[in-house]
């Protein structure tokens, strides 16, 4: 730093005097990232399996050959999450060693399972992305089924550990505020871990499923309706069709749950000053400095009703000056919150309608919605839900702030006292950038030669020569 | 219980080091292969023997992480706080490599797989030797205890760390040499494999001269190490050298297979080795494993979770490989190309 003179010198040391604020970017960025990955690691391999069984069971050809270009666009995918998530790992120590050092016997608890689960995946994944010519049919199929078991475990351990930071449990301190024994089963089964774990589960079918319905959407607007495209665009859809309801409800659930448990992050979350009966939902609109709200659309009422129907409007919401300001999140934090708690439930709603959408012309014709309007909305689905979990990921971490553990570690005590991490936060937002750059690059050129390649000719089947589609079908009446 | 976990950490990082680190140690060699055309055999045959493996092995890294910040919270603190560059240029280093492998085997024309593969191949030994020269400031007793920091620099430049770092590059290269000779010869290139085991043959020599050079090193900048590898830790030093003796007799007569268990064990051996000569301690002369160690009830989940690891992830482990050794996984990168 020495080195360097002049108004540059001074913006740089002092940019780097405190890691803080680098840490928490960086965190933040890195983990944006990685959260996308996670949603295709679980759910892409439940849709590539439904093709897989459709192909087997039908002999479809077409759900076969789908079912494997899928799994090697998820070799792609899964690696670079794999690296992702090693990241985040080395972040935990070289970002947050001091909340390491102290919490990590409680806190990283969960993730002794998670590892676990981590490596069935990665070693299923691997057998079933290499496994096609030369693994019987259904043998393969079945080597499929713990890349699903293991996804779900893996991020609910995951889950349960960010749950943990909300809802610390499952530990004694000794006076100093030391961590003296720790009740590991308490610390994963800790009291925000079954409605968030369910919440982002529910996320991770939403936006996998929407995600590559949308790809095959965009297909059929150009022209592609065969029923290959047909196939990837309904199997990704439906399963993200069913889950639009139930994530409703268990949002619903959990948005209670923070009502009730963290009562500071729930006034941020529906912007309120000062505790109150008769809240409104305010739509948009923003918390100023003197601690008023203004702007937005005002729903009288609505969120004292939302809190707890059985009280409706008469249900008391304890509001952000209830706590000190060096406890409860900033205002720009609070507004950062109530956006994405805005962005979040807007576009959920607008998800759920457009399966609603797709479910009415199920019923009613039998057949999936072959509408420019429809396939348009499709198309975008994918986005507007990846848009979505990241709104509510915001609103999860930034609505905990100041706290890394709640009521117990702020921030600020826990990050890195190396000034160096602003230099890493830039090489990684380089990195990122470029690796995220790629992925798509990478993914669109598998794409547009599997096109090329012009799917199979007849006797040319995913599976191996020695196996053919037919051999599958009996292979799996004798089993 | 703490020796319990200890030694789980300690095998987590020999698995690491003999699995994870072959596939490493690969790229150095696709590093080396020299230029598209000539080392294109070379590269096909790495690709397809760390292909369906990289990442399951990759997971032991994870595992140590995890292991650590569980059970020696305070340790990984510190270590995690004082050797911040190399780890930082590790993680970064991990990020390159296995995204630019995937990338490599989804693309096919010469540009952009050389792009991918040197990214590939770079940071293949950049890697190891950070996570090496980690190893040895952590045995040279360089990083402090109670979560606190220790010099950012002179922790990991210094010649103990040098030498770890590059005896890790050294030591993965010539494992990984080993294994590519019997994966060349499966596939049925002998031209290759007969390349290979000259490499390997090399590698070893290489190996052997740093092992030469890391007595005076470690007698003088890591004397607590120094004094349990030839004491507490001798015979597992005796075995790495009859093993690595073997495995250079093994190769130099063509006998890839009896090579391979010969060099896993060397490797392992030095690596255990390491762990057992500074018992007692995780940091040494300042940090014991015991008091390092979290509360029981951690402990015993970490234990539960290696248990059902011996369960469930051993045997998917064994079946992967036995998979893998007999073809039934074939690398479809080929196949792919052929059909574009």
């Amino acid at each position: 730093m020495v080195i360097l003179a002049g108004p540059l010198g001074a913006v740089v040391s002092l940019a780097a005097a405190d890691p803080v604020p680098w840490a928490r970017g960086q965190m933040a960025f890195t983990l944006a990232c990685h959260i996308i990955l996670v949603p295709l690691g679980v759910s892409w391999t439940f849709l590539t399996l439904i093709a897989n069984y459709r192909g087997l069971r039908h002999q479809d050809r077409d759900a076969l050959v789908l079912a494997q270009r899928w799994s090697k666009y998820m070799a792609v995918t899964f690696a670079v999450g794999a690296v992702t998530g090693t990241v985040l790992s080395f972040e935990f120590g070289l970002l947050w060693p001091r909340f390491m050092g102290q919490w990590g016997e409680a806190f990283g608890v969960p993730f002794a399972f998670e590892g676990l689960f981590f490596f069935t995946e990665a070693v299923f994944i691997a057998i079933y992305i290499f496994g096609w010519r030369r693994l019987k049919p259904w043998a393969h199929f079945w080597t499929g089924v713990p890349i699903v078991l293991a996804g779900v475990f893996g991020s609910m351990s995951v889950v349960a550990a960010n749950a943990w930071m909300n809802a610390p449990s499952g530990f004694v301190l000794d006076s100093q505020g030391r961590v003296m024994s720790v009740d590991p089963v308490a610390v994963i089964f800790n009291d925000a871990m079954p409605l968030q774990t369910a919440h982002m589960l529910v996320a991770a079918y939403l936006v996998g499923g929407f995600l590559v319905a949308s790809v095959y959407a965009a297909a059929m607007l150009r022209g592609r309706r065969d029923h290959y495209h047909r196939l990837g665009f309904t199997i990704a859809f439906t399963v993200a069709a069913v889950m639009t309801p139930v994530q409703l409800a268990v949002g619903d659930s959990l948005a209670r749950w923070v009502f009730h448990n963290q009562p500071v992050k729930f006034a941020a979350i529906e912007l309120v000053p000062a505790t109150s009966s008769d809240v409104p939902e305010v739509l948009l609109g923003r918390l100023n400095d003197d601690g008023t709200v203004t702007g937005g659309i005002p729903i009288p009422g609505f969120a004292s009703w939302l809190s707890d129907p059985s009280t409706g409007r008469a249900t008391v919401v304890q509001g952000l000056n209830t706590v000190p300001a060096d406890q409860r999140p900033t205002v720009p934090e609070v507004n950062t919150v109530h956006l994405g708690w805005d962005v979040m439930v807007g576009l959920g709603t607008l998800l759920f309608l457009l399966a609603v959408w797709y479910a009415v012309v199920w019923v009613a014709r039998r057949r999936v919605p072959r509408g420019k309007w429809f396939l348009r909305a499709a198309a975008c689905s994918g986005v507007a839900a990846v848009v979505a979990m990241e709104a509510g990921w915001v609103v999860t971490e930034v609505g905990r702030q100041p706290w890394i553990v709640y009521g117990y570690l702020k921030v600020e005590n826990a990050a890195t006292t190396n000034t160096g991490v602003w230099v890493l936060f830039t090489g990684v937002v380089v990195l990122y950038t470029g690796l995220a750059v790629t992925t798509v690059l990478v993914l669109r050129v598998m794409s547009r030669r599997f096109r090329r390649a012009e799917a199979f000719t007849e006797g040319d089947s995913p599976y191996g020569p020695a196996t053919p589609v037919g051999a599958g079908e009996r292979d799996g009446a004798d089993g | 219980m703490s020796t319990a976990v200890g030694a789980v950490l300690l095998l987590a990082v020999v698995a690491y080091a003999v699995f994870g680190g072959a596939d490493f140690g690969a790229g150095f060699w696709d590093l080396t292969a020299g230029g598209a055309a000539r080392g294109d055999p070379a590269r096909r045959t790495i690709e397809h023997a760390i292909g369906p493996v990289w990442e399951a092995n990759h997971v032991w890294l994870i595992f140590v992480f995890v292991v650590l910040w569980t059970s020696f919270p305070q340790a990984y603190a510190s270590i995690m706080l004082t050797l911040f560059v190399p780890l930082a240029l590790a993680a970064v280093g991990i990020v390159l490599r296995g995204a630019s492998f995937a990338f490599r085997k989804a693309v096919v024309t010469i540009r952009t797989r050389r792009m991918f593969g040197g990214a590939f191949a770079l940071s293949s030994v950049l890697v190891p030797y950070c996570l090496g020269a980690v190893a040895g400031s952590v045995a040279s007793g360089r990083v402090p205890d109670e979560g606190r920091a220790g010099d950012p620099w002179s922790s990991w430049v210094n010649p103990t760390s040098a030498l770890s770092g590059v005896l890790a590059v050294a030591a993965v290269a010539y494992l990984s040499a080993v294994y590519l000779v019997w994966d060349a010869r499966r596939l049925g290139d002998h031209d290759l494999a007969e390349a290979f085991r000259r490499r390997a043959v090399g590698a070893a020599a290489v190996v052997a001269v740093l092992v030469v050079v890391s007595v005076f090193v470690l007698r003088a900048d890591a004397r607590y190490l120094f004094d349990g590898l030839t004491s507490r830790a001798l015979p597992l030093v005796v075995l790495s050298a009859v093993c690595g003796a073997g495995a250079f007799v093994l190769l130099a007569r063509g006998a890839a297979r009896g090579a391979r268990f010969a060099a896993v064990l060397a490797v392992a051996a030095v690596v255990a080795g390491w762990g057992v000569a500074q018992w007692p301690y995780l940091l040494p002369e300042s940090l014991t494993v015991s008091a390092a160690a979290a509360s029981t009830g951690t402990l015993t989940a970490v234990l539960v979770a290696v248990g059902l690891a011996l369960v469930i992830v051993v045997p998917a482990f064994v079946l992967l490989y036995v998979l893998d050794q007999r073809g039934l996984l074939p690398d479809e990168s080929a196949d792919i190309t052929s059909r574009g």
